[in-house]
């Protein structure tokens, strides 16, 4: 498959280092705390965040801080193939790098002996669900009001046809060389997530781990306003933050 | 659904405290320098029932690997490629914090990594690893036993899987009016590669390799990095805590050197002699 054409385009028309448009919108679900749900490229995610609450089984409650708990699930239509609705390896290996994406930004320590849930739903997957269901899952966890030191942001980069790309879609992401999803906080310039597999040269992770950085704060501009939006509307103060 | 909540050693502050005034000093509990490794010991051909196995000590983590080669049908959309499944179990009897049951998050990210790095680098060509294209091909299955957790499971078992790997032999196997014939030929497995993964762990603002469980209880995060051939061919981070970008990078610089050292280790255990050829 030919991923990118002679005149530098890609599959799907962007530049080499162009963003698939991200559409995100929170305090969308009415029986959640806190909802987002993000249309990123064709991926379409729900996250939801529910608690603090009382947390269940009581014996896994921590007395200094609250446990965090979440899921990352694929509806079974989300895929070309449909997948199993039980929790495949994959889910499992995503719902505990994700938590762990969002941890470092939680402030647990103010909600000792509750949990806090996490739940993502992806109803349509399109390469980088990780990423946009982490940067869905951070505008959730805001909307809930939960005490948070910074924003969550991910975008992956990779390799195809020996060129360093941004943000795979699907074929980028099965037919191409390297996936590298990058999980940042850009207010506390710290990297909460970062995974990859295929061929890099260190001068090639460098700059591909630069590019997702440098994309998580576009992105980042879109969170922001879509969590501060719920509340100010048209009215909504700019030009604070990164 | 992944919980925070780990059944775990508990490290007091006053213990954390003093764990990172000596990091501050450029020491470790056990004499080590930070960026020091403790004493890696790998034997191959331990468990006699497998095709290849390998048992690690890194310190007091010990961890035995074994490859079991089978024969599988081929995903539809790879026919001309053989199958590899890396599977992990950490027992009961290698911490106090470990209960029977299936493999718990810990386990399947363990696996998966491993998997990754072994995958990723093309250690094995899965194209040679074919008996008829489309029908049958060769099942690699490497599982891996956690006997005594002691720290940095991630590198140990990764050592432990590449290294029962590069040994393995298996008797060759042929079609014959679509039955599966074993040939009396034995084969060592087509490796291409061999991948290796170092896992740099962040306690407060220090960066340190190979932790013990007690400085696991401590660290905030971990990024591994599987080398091969001189470049990355997988990552992953892990932990609540995170890095920041400098430190991603001294990780990887760090990863491309002592990967080196561990290399040759492996290469001379397995009796594979570095060629020039990349894959």
């Amino acid at each position: 498959m030919n991923l990118i054409d002679e005149n530098g385009l890609r599959i799907d028309g962007r530049k080499l280092d162009e963003l698939r448009p991200v559409k995100i919108e929170v305090g969308v679900l009415k029986n959640a705390d806190g909802s987002a749900y993000i249309e990123w490229g064709k991926n379409k995610i729900f996250a939801a965040v529910r608690g603090p609450k009382e947390c269940h089984p009581k014996h896994i409650a921590m007395a200094d801080r609250a446990v965090l708990k979440c899921r990352y699930h694929m509806a079974p239509f989300s895929v070309p193939d449909r997948k199993a609705p039980q929790p495949s390896r994959r889910e499992i290996e995503l719902s505990k790098v994700i938590r762990e994406a969002l941890t470092p930004a939680l402030i647990l320590e103010e909600y000792p002996r509750t949990a806090i849930e996490i739940y993502v739903e992806v109803l349509t997957s399109d390469g980088g669900s990780r990423a946009a269901s982490i940067t869905a899952a951070a505008a959730a966890l805001a909307d809930a009001g939960i005490t948070m030191r910074d924003l969550v942001v991910a975008v992956a980069a990779g390799k195809a046809q020996d060129h360093l790309i941004l943000d795979l879609c699907d074929e980028e992401d099965k037919e191409g060389q390297v996936d590298l999803p990058v999980a940042y906080m850009p207010n506390l310039d710290q990297v909460t997530l970062l995974q990859m597999d295929g061929f890099m040269t260190r001068d090639e992770f460098e700059q591909a781990f630069n590019m997702a950085k440098e994309a998580c704060k576009t992105v980042y501009k879109i969170q922001r306003e879509a969590v501060i939006s719920k509340y100010f509307g048209d009215s909504m103060p700019k030009n604070k933050g990164a | 659904m992944s919980t925070s909540y780990r059944k775990a050693l508990f490290v007091d502050n006053l213990r954390r405290e003093q764990i990172l005034e000596q990091y501050s000093q450029g020491r470790r509990a056990d004499g080590r320098g930070l960026g020091d490794y403790r004493e890696l010991r790998i034997q191959v051909g331990t468990m006699i029932k497998a095709n290849g196995s390998a048992t690690v000590d890194l310190g007091d983590t010990r961890v035995v690997a074994g490859v079991k080669v089978a024969v599988g049908t081929p995903f539809p959309d790879t026919p001309d490629e053989g199958l590899l499944i890396v599977g992990a179990e950490v027992l009961p009897i290698a911490s106090a914090y470990v209960e029977p049951g299936p493999p718990d998050e810990d386990s399947i990210e363990l696996a998966r990594v491993v998997d990754r790095g072994v995958r990723e680098s093309h250690m094995v060509d899965m194209h040679q690893m074919v008996i008829e294209e489309g029908k049958k091909v060769y099942s690699i299955f490497v599982d891996v036993t956690v006997v005594n957790v002691d720290g940095n499971l991630l590198d140990a078992t990764s050592y432990a899987v590449v290294s029962a790997l590069a040994s393995a032999k298996y008797k060759k196997m042929t079609l014959k009016e679509d039955k599966v014939v074993e040939l009396e030929e034995m084969s060592s497995l087509p490796i291409q590669t061999i991948p290796v993964s170092i896992t740099t762990s962040k306690a407060g603002d220090f960066l340190l390799m190979d932790p013990t469980t007690e400085e696991e209880a401590v660290q905030e995060a971990r990024l591994t990095f599987a080398i091969a051939n001189g470049q990355v061919c997988a990552a992953q981070k892990g932990g609540q805590g995170g890095f920041s970008p400098e430190q991603v990078l001294k990780a990887l610089d760090t990863a491309l050197l002592k990967s080196k050292e561990i290399e040759a280790r492996i290469r001379e255990v397995v009796g594979i002699a570095k060629e020039g050829s990349s894959p």
